[in-house]
């Protein structure tokens, strides 16, 4: 089972509708029980960084951490994503799970923020969670904070300048853009992680 | 690179899609969710979905509609039309939209916008302005274009942005349904006025109208129904022709 953990943070209806829509079992919930029971974690997200407080609120941080160190397949997706990092600057005082290291910032002010749209991915390197998604893919976007580069960085797009599109290592993934709202692309990258 | 929208609409009336003229003479158009599809399949990068009379009666099958175009559907989708409280965009989202769009209500209380965007996410909340030109200027038309409100287009436009709005959706009555080319002036004013995705609504009619309103308007994303509807151009016809005129749309897709 695959279990999409519901914080408050906006609406978890499309991801959910995806994961049905490819036939997985999977599960809305907001009970620490049932994420520490479940096979795989998707966290997630959209909105203002200091939405993931609602974590802490609850004992639903530690056990996110626990299962991300125990090597349970775990999915941030967009805030879900940035959540995986040491933190963002759009809540400097709440702490990311720090797993990969580093803050996530603001555009450049020479682009128009928020990013919303169709943005190409340039794939880095070997990636379980992008397995036959073609180099250019377009996924769709909509965020104001972007993550860095870095060596886990498995597929970048640009805007102003380049920033993580996916993340990996091991057993965490993350994807700063929509899979659930990216046509077949998207839909191929959440069959993967099913898979995977 | 970040690439030019071209989003499909449905405007809906009692549970079919319809499409008239500056807002009046309506044609039916087809089943929302059979329409949606087509589109989506074609390439359309976005489904908006209107619902133009947006009275209390027929809430309840607007919704179903919603239900049923969402379902198979895995591009980003809006509906919006008699959006009047926080609860009514509750349910058009727990239908199945990923964004709604307000009108009259955003004017009559902006702080709707940040009640929305608080629960849903600024990237949730689509305000849709309906221009009309008036001495040189362009105004602010509630109520499907009924109820002309005083207000200057340009300074709402940057009072939404600052309530909370994540896009701008404008539709130049003027152009509606005409397939007489977007209101580009309208459309630069309003873009260059904030920092907020703008999308261009109101008077496609060939490829050519994109190709301007794009790069003379400055347009984010525009929108169209009649053209998509009437079978003169599918969404991928038209963005085979930007392609090649090189346009950055997401193609192939």
């Amino acid at each position: 089972m695959i279990a999409i953990v519901d914080y408050g943070a906006g609406n978890l209806n499309s991801v959910k509708k995806a994961f049905d829509y490819l036939g997985a079992d999977v599960v809305v919930t907001d009970q620490s029980q049932t994420v520490t029971a479940a096979a795989k974690i998707v966290l997630p997200g959209v909105g203002h960084f200091s939405s993931l407080r609602a974590l802490n609120r609850s004992d639903l941080r530690e056990v996110l951490l626990q299962a991300a160190s125990a090597e349970k397949p775990f999915l941030g997706i967009c805030l879900g994503m940035q959540w995986l990092f040491d933190g963002s600057e759009e809540c400097n005082e709440l702490a990311g799970a720090g797993i990969f290291p580093g803050k996530c910032r603001e555009f450049p002010s020479w682009v128009k923020s928020p990013h919303v749209g169709w943005n190409s991915l340039t794939v880095l390197k070997g990636s379980r969670l992008l397995r036959g998604v073609a180099q250019d893919s377009f996924v769709y976007y909509t965020h104001s904070f972007h993550a860095p580069v870095l060596g886990a960085t498995s597929a970048a797009s640009e805007y102003g300048l380049r920033f993580t599109a996916s993340v990996e290592q091991s057993n965490i993934f993350g994807v700063q853009f929509h899979p659930e709202k990216s046509g077949d692309v998207g839909l191929a990258i959440l069959k993967n992680f099913c898979e995977v | 690179m970040l690439t030019k929208r071209i989003i499909a609409c449905l405007d809906v009336d009692g549970g079919r899609v319809v499409k008239g003229v500056r807002f009046k003479n309506l044609r039916d158009a087809g089943d929302p969710a059979e329409c949606a599809t087509a589109h989506a399949r074609s390439g359309a990068d976005e489904i908006v979905l209107l619902d133009i009379t947006a009275t209390s009666g027929n809430r309840h099958t607007l919704l179903e509609v919603v239900r049923k175009a969402a379902r198979p559907l895995f591009v980003p989708f809006t509906v919006g039309g008699g959006i009047r409280l926080l609860n009514d965009a509750a349910a058009v989202f727990d239908a199945g939209a990923d964004k709604i769009a307000i009108n009259s209500a955003a004017v009559r209380d902006p702080t709707l916008i940040g009640k929305i965007a608080g629960r849903f996410g600024s990237q949730a909340v689509v305000v849709a302005i309906d221009a009309r030109k008036v001495n040189g200027g362009y105004e602010v038309f509630t109520a499907g274009g009924r109820v002309p409100t005083g207000r200057d287009v340009i300074r709402w436009a940057r009072e939404a942005a600052v309530c909370g709005a994540g896009e701008i959706l404008l539709t130049s009555m003027d152009r509606d349904g005409t397939q007489s080319g977007f209101d580009c002036e309208l459309v630069r004013e309003v873009a260059e006025a904030v920092s907020i995705p703008v999308i261009a609504s109101g008077g496609a009619g060939s490829a050519l109208d994109f190709i301007q309103v794009f790069r003379e308007g400055c347009a984010d994303a525009a929108l169209a129904a009649s053209i998509f509807h009437f079978g003169i151009e599918s969404v991928a016809q038209l963005k085979h022709k930007l392609h090649h005129a090189s346009v950055s749309v997401r193609w192939p897709c």
